[in-house]
């Protein structure tokens, strides 16, 4: 092993059918220090880190780790965890069911008996200490996601592990939640410990990270300080190409006129559903593509799912092209020629075990009716079509979906509600948890519909990405519509002062 | 960014610490089941006045209560275990034979019962948590089995003449200050059978075995989520085939019991109690779906069943059919409002 | 980034992609070997298990025999229920346990309509047709009891059919004043028996007549395609505009349509009824159908086919155990071997290890190092 390292993979091969996840990787972590595993989506950063804990059986090469002899065996998660490696995954990996301190200590005190009262104590000190707002004594499931994933951070760092990985821990997480969860990380830093950081965030990186190893295609491009990797080559990395595709992009922005006479596309007035909003107005034109921006939790989804009808809507008016309509289910809203790519794609995307052609269909068939289904020639048609318009990598239109990455998942649903020919498509976080590449080819998508005569409602945590996209903004706040901008007050400052709220109006 | 907003999500940091569902659950069944037999008690009379008449259901359902708790912790795990009852009636004609005709005695009968009970339970906890086949599928062939051995052990009753378990059999044990007066005036002291003893020995050891232990939590932990609980280091092929085996060993044990209270061998024995079980545990507030349940809910779960049996054929529905009826009637309301307030809770 | 997987060089073949592993891992290939086995052990022990005779039977009607044609006639029912059962498994990813009470509910309320409430009726009181109608819309009705519970109270589909499992057979017997009603009829029993004149018995073709229906609207309607999303994915489906509910609901009311369908066939074999007896363990058997046929319990996609098939063999075994006079009590003790064997060897963790076993001097080398 390396002088100063606590990890170091070497030669790391993985086959799933049909793919190569992985494919002589070496990764190396030193004592002290985050490390950034990036990559694509699909190259392979979660395959390693499930490699590494034992998720997955690895097909090829050996791990070391400090303080154990010779190639270390990690077969199963508890393993890896003996080993000193522990381990906070994108999806939470808690149990709903049982209170926050037994999701911090279950699997991991000795002895056969549970002390309630020191495991509550013990939790209860931790918590505090890291400003989680839970109780030990709350049943997990009744917290936020946001607070679950904190108990999970939580629960990996009172570990005394000499690896943590954090696996997109950031992505449910709002920005103070950020912040003390990168303090968190310097302390441990401190003490030693090597972190493994893997994030779509590249101003995270550049915040935190000391280093970084780049994968593309279940491959190992490199490993750089980093220092000396400027954030455009990082990307040029990841992607295997130059970019370019920033500039084009700010270009386009707000080209294509908007007419005011007509009737706008969709109008909504004190629309309210049953997820806990305030009544809002709203409206859009034919060729617009506004965005509702907020923190986390601010309604911004369920402003959508209202217009959609996918929650419960309980009052409002809603006029399509100047004409009243009632939206009482998604199916109303579909045949209105509204198309909604929600924000859970595994939760509400994707129908995991279908093929790629089913799913792609699965909207447009369903609009068809019942008793009318779509020929199996016409639906592979329509299928390859997609798969090749938006450049969906799977291996035929028969493969189940789940087994694509989630860029081109997302691409699927995307080419679902195309497929519909809707009149006005609501994206929500259509870019989360996807590569750059991805992110780029949905943002051009957005546009080039815009320009054809759709009108898009566009969401991202991002807000350079709004900017780019958006000639509209509306903002949410506290479960409240609290402002609109758009033209010269399309700013970053201007929108943050806004979601932020107080004193500058 | 001001402070404040980053806490509000979906929940507010409530001060007050929500029920656990298994608590909730829990509280509901209990009330239900004093509100049921004080209804018994102050608009039936006859002789639900008399303690004895609550002592009898103990009696007749020591079995059904250890079987049940069985079945709980299974379920709690997200599994389901159906061949108990076919275990505790192959017990039964086990051990009926062993005494009549091969000259066994108590002990080789408590061997026979742990014995069966351990061998499907190793068989089919290692089939399910394995080689991760379904459960229901490995029970159900479980129970065909059990079924048809007992049948290939003996088609005809076994009664038992031996008198060192009659006398087992027969011992009661009296409960001071229970008893009544009967029609004569002479006072009977209530009393309870050695089976009841045992079954509530079980049902102590089982809650606080599941309480405060590891394997207990484990036990929760797989049910709630398998997949983070192996995340979350847990043994969960090791932990489900503990469940499996603690049950089926329960279903061995609930046979023995079964057989010191009818003292003979019957392949009509038991028949349907793996349903009655799951009825049990699912009034006693376990869900099917796993990671909550308790067998305190699980002991209240057969006693309002059978004192809701017990109401209607004291209305005079004694007609065969109504006891089911009624306690399909039973599982069914249960049903709805468990789900109802769940729906509820989660919603909130 | 933009080279598609078919491109051979990032589409991997894994190496261990053996004949045998392609083969085991068909849905279809537990059932077909399973029949393949039983067949061949039927060869070896006796041949003439498979002769199929003409005899004349005691109406005087000449009519086909033998144990093939038996196996077809009796594992009418078992097919029908197994087509529900897998539209219920595969929308709600449960199992309905009460279909042999409902079949006996359905049994109870045809014979009470064509019997007149009697005792015994030498003829029926009630055109046969509108008599089955009436047993198809009560059994449809208990359908969507269990569906209203499943889908609208989220109740697990087994705990919900729990219900009806313990009440069914009461309520049949409720229906008929715990009479126990018999109609010698002989045109009632046409459908359980023999048409007049043709060899055939009447249940095969009450079955083909069945499946065909099923193939029918397999094709002409989105239910296979419904039924497998709402199975997957609930809430995406609702997203994109299916009613997840709803669809529950029908395949458990299609269901009840099929028991009714099955509840029909046995009380016309007879003419009469036994409550707690008839289609005893039936629900077990339709159960096991479905996952003979390669379908997944826990719901999703399905294949109506391999379940049909896997009743066949669910038939053919327990006519193979008649046959070396395994007494009926302790048929249910072999059956449940061959189930465990099925399902074991059907189990992905023991094809893995089969699979395995063909290239394991490479794989143990891997497990070393």
């Amino acid at each position: 092993m390396q002088e100063g390292a606590v990890l170091e993979m070497r030669g790391i091969c993985k086959y799933f059918p049909g793919v190569r996840a992985l494919q002589d990787v070496d990764f190396t972590l030193r004592e002290g220090e985050i490390h950034a595993l990036m990559g694509e989506n699909g190259a392979g950063k979660s395959t390693l880190i499930k490699v590494l804990t034992g998720v997955y059986p690895k097909d090829g090469g050996e791990v070391h780790i400090r303080g154990i002899e010779g190639a270390a065996v990690i077969r199963s998660p508890q393993d890896a965890q003996n080993a000193g490696i522990s381990t906070v995954y994108q999806e939470i990996t808690l149990c709903p069911n049982l209170t926050v301190a037994e999701n911090m200590y279950i699997g991991r005190t000795k002895g056969a008996v549970t002390n309630w009262k020191a495991m509550n104590s013990g939790a209860g000190k931790i918590l505090e200490s890291l400003g989680i707002p839970a109780s030990p004594r709350q049943q997990l499931g009744s917290c936020s996601i946001a607070v679950q994933q904190m108990v999970a951070i939580a629960r990996a760092v009172d570990m005394e592990c000499k690896v943590l990985i954090l696996d997109e821990p950031t992505s449910s997480l709002d920005e103070q939640e950020v912040q003390k969860l990168f303090g968190l990380m310097r302390d441990l830093r401190a003490k030693g410990v090597g972190i493994i950081f893997v994030t779509h965030f590249l101003e995270q990186v550049y915040e935190v990270c000391d280093r970084i190893t780049v994968l593309r295609d279940g491959q190992l491009v490199g490993e750089y300080v980093i220092e000396d990797l400027p954030r455009v080559q990082l990307v040029s990395k990841m992607l295997g190409k130059e970019l370019d595709d920033m500039a084009d992009i700010k270009g386009e922005s707000g080209g294509a006129a908007i007419s005011q006479e007509e009737a706008p596309v969709l109008e909504a007035e004190g629309l309210c559903s049953s997820a806990g909003i305030k009544p809002f107005d709203f409206s859009i034109r034919k060729g617009e593509v506004n965005g509702f921006t907020g923190l986390l939790g601010s309604g911004r989804s369920e402003c959508v799912r209202a217009i959609f009808g996918a929650d419960h809507v309980t009052s409002g008016n809603v006029k399509m092209d100047g004409r009243s309509v009632k939206i009482k289910k998604p199916l109303d809203a579909m045949k209105c020629g509204i198309g909604y790519l929600p924000e859970d794609r595994k939760g509400d995307g994707i129908v995991g075990d279908l093929s790629v052609r089913e799913n792609i269909i699965l909207a447009y068939q369903v609009m068809k009716g019942f008793f009318h289904p779509i020929p199996r020639a016409q639906a592979e048609a329509f299928a390859d079509n997609y798969i090749e318009l938006l450049e969906i990598k799977t291996a035929s239109s028969d493969t189940p979906i789940k087994s694509l990455s989630g860029g081109n998942q997302q691409k699927c649903i995307l080419a679902r509600w195309l497929l519909t020919d809707p009149k006005y498509l609501i994206l929500d976080e259509p870019t989360r948890g996807i590569d750059i590449g991805t992110k780029i080819e949905i943002q051009k998508l957005v546009l080039k519909l815009a320009e054809k005569g759709k009108s898009v409602t566009f969401i991202s945590s991002e807000i350079d990405e709004m900017l780019r996209t958006c000639s509209r903004l509306l903002v949410m706040r506290d479960r409240k519509l609290v402002g609109q901008l758009n033209g010269e007050d399309l700013t970053q400052n201007k929108i943050m002062a806004t979601i932020a709220g107080g004193d500058e109006k | 960014m001001p402070k404040g907003i980053a806490v509000d999500k979906q929940g507010r940091l409530k001060e007050r610490v929500a029920m656990s569902d298994t608590n909730l659950l829990l509280t509901i069944t209990v009330v239900v089941f004093f509100i049921l037999y004080l209804y018994a008690v102050f608009f039936l009379q006859g002789s639900f006045t008399k303690p004895q008449n609550f002592l009898n259901i103990l009696n007749n359902n020591a079995s059904l209560i250890v079987l049940s708790c069985g079945m709980s912790i299974v379920m709690i795990t997200g599994g389901i275990d159906i061949s108990v009852g076919a275990v505790t009636c192959l017990v039964c004609m086990t051990s009926a034979v062993n005494l009549e005709r091969q000259g066994g005695n108590i002990f080789t009968v408590i061997l026979i019962g742990l014995g069966i009970g351990l061998a499907f339970g190793v068989v089919q906890g290692f089939l399910v948590a394995h080689l991760g086949i379904q459960p229901f599928i490995i029970s159900l062939a479980g129970m065909f089995f059990a079924k048809g051995m007992t049948t290939i052990v003996s088609k005809e009753p076994v009664r038992v003449t031996d008198e060192a378990f009659l006398a087992v059999k027969d011992t009661r044990i009296t409960v001071p200050g229970l008893g009544s007066p009967n029609k004569l005036g002479v006072y009977i002291p209530a009393y309870v059978e050695v089976g009841v003893v045992i079954a509530l020995l079980v049902v102590v050891l089982l809650f606080c075995l599941l309480r405060w232990t590891k394997l207990g939590r484990n036990f929760y932990a797989v049910g709630g989520n398998n997949q983070s609980a192996n995340m979350l280091g847990i043994n969960v092929r090791r932990t489900k085939f503990l469940a499996h085996v603690l049950c089926s060993l329960l279903a061995g044990l609930g046979g023995i019991l079964y057989f010191l209270h009818v003292g003979s061998g019957d392949v009509a024995n038991a028949a349907g109690d793996e349903m009655n079980a799951i009825a049990s545990s699912i009034i006693g507030g376990t869900l099917l779906t796993g990671g909550v349940g308790n067998v305190v809910g699980t002991f209240f779960g057969v006693l309002s069943l059978n004192t809701i049996k017990r109401i209607v054929s004291s209305l005079g529905f004694d007609e065969a059919w109504w006891s089911n009826i009624t306690v399909a009637a039973m599982l069914c309301l249960f049903l709805v409002v468990q789900s109802i307030v769940l729906l509820r809770k989660n919603k909130k | 980034m933009t080279t598609p997987v078919k491109n051979p060089e990032t589409r991997v073949k894994r190496p261990e992609e053996s004949l045998f592993k392609r083969l085991t891992r068909q849905q279809l290939f537990i059932p077909v070997a399973a029949l393949v086995l039983l067949v061949l052990f039927n060869l070896v022990a006796d041949y003439k298990f498979f002769a199929v005779t003409i005899t004349e039977n005691s109406l005087g009607n000449t009519v086909l025999s033998g144990n093939i044609i038996s196996v077809l006639d009796n594992a009418s029912e078992l097919v029908i229920l197994a087509i529900g059962m897998t539209l219920v498994t595969a929308s709600s990813g449960g199992q309905d346990i009460s279909v042999g009470a409902t079949m006996a509910i359905a049994g109870s309320v045809i014979l009470r309509m064509v019997c007149g409430g009697q005792v015994t009726a030498d003829t029926m009181q009630m055109n046969l047709i509108l008599a089955v109608i009436i047993g198809i819309a009560v059994t449809a009705l208990f359908g969507a009891f269990n569906g209203t519970l499943v889908a609208y109270f989220n109740i697990q589909p087994m705990v919900a059919t729990l219900i009806m499992y313990t009440a069914g057979r009461s309520i049949a017997a409720w229906i008929n004043n715990n009479q126990l009603p018999i109609i010698n009829d002989l045109a009632f029993k046409y459908a359980g028996t023999f048409l007049p004149g043709i060899p055939v018995p009447t249940p095969i073709f009450i079955t083909i007549l069945v499946i065909a229906v099923f193939w029918l609207v397999l094709k002409f309607t989105n239910l296979g395609l419904y039924t497998q999303s709402v199975g997957i994915n609930p809430n995406s489906s609702r997203l994109n505009g299916i009613n997840p509910q709803m669809i529950k609901l029908l395949t458990y009311v299609i269901l009840g349509v099929c028991v009714a369908v099955a509840g029909f066939i046995r009380v016309s074999r007879s003419g009469s009824i036994n409550y707690s007896r008839i289609a005893e363990n039936i629900e077990m058997d339709a159960i096991l159908a479905v996952a003979l046929g390669g379908n997944a319990l826990s719901g999703g996609k399905f294949n109506i086919y391999g379940s049909i098939l896997g009743a066949y063999v669910i038939q053919f075994l327990t006519t193979t155990l008649y046959k070396y006079e395994v007494p009926s009590t302790a048929l249910p003790a072999y059956k449940a071997v061959v189930v465990i064997l099925l399902v074991v060897l059907s189990a992905p963790a023991v094809r893995e290890k089969l699979a395995s076993m063909k290239k394991a001097p490479a794989k143990t080398v891997k497990e070393v190092s």
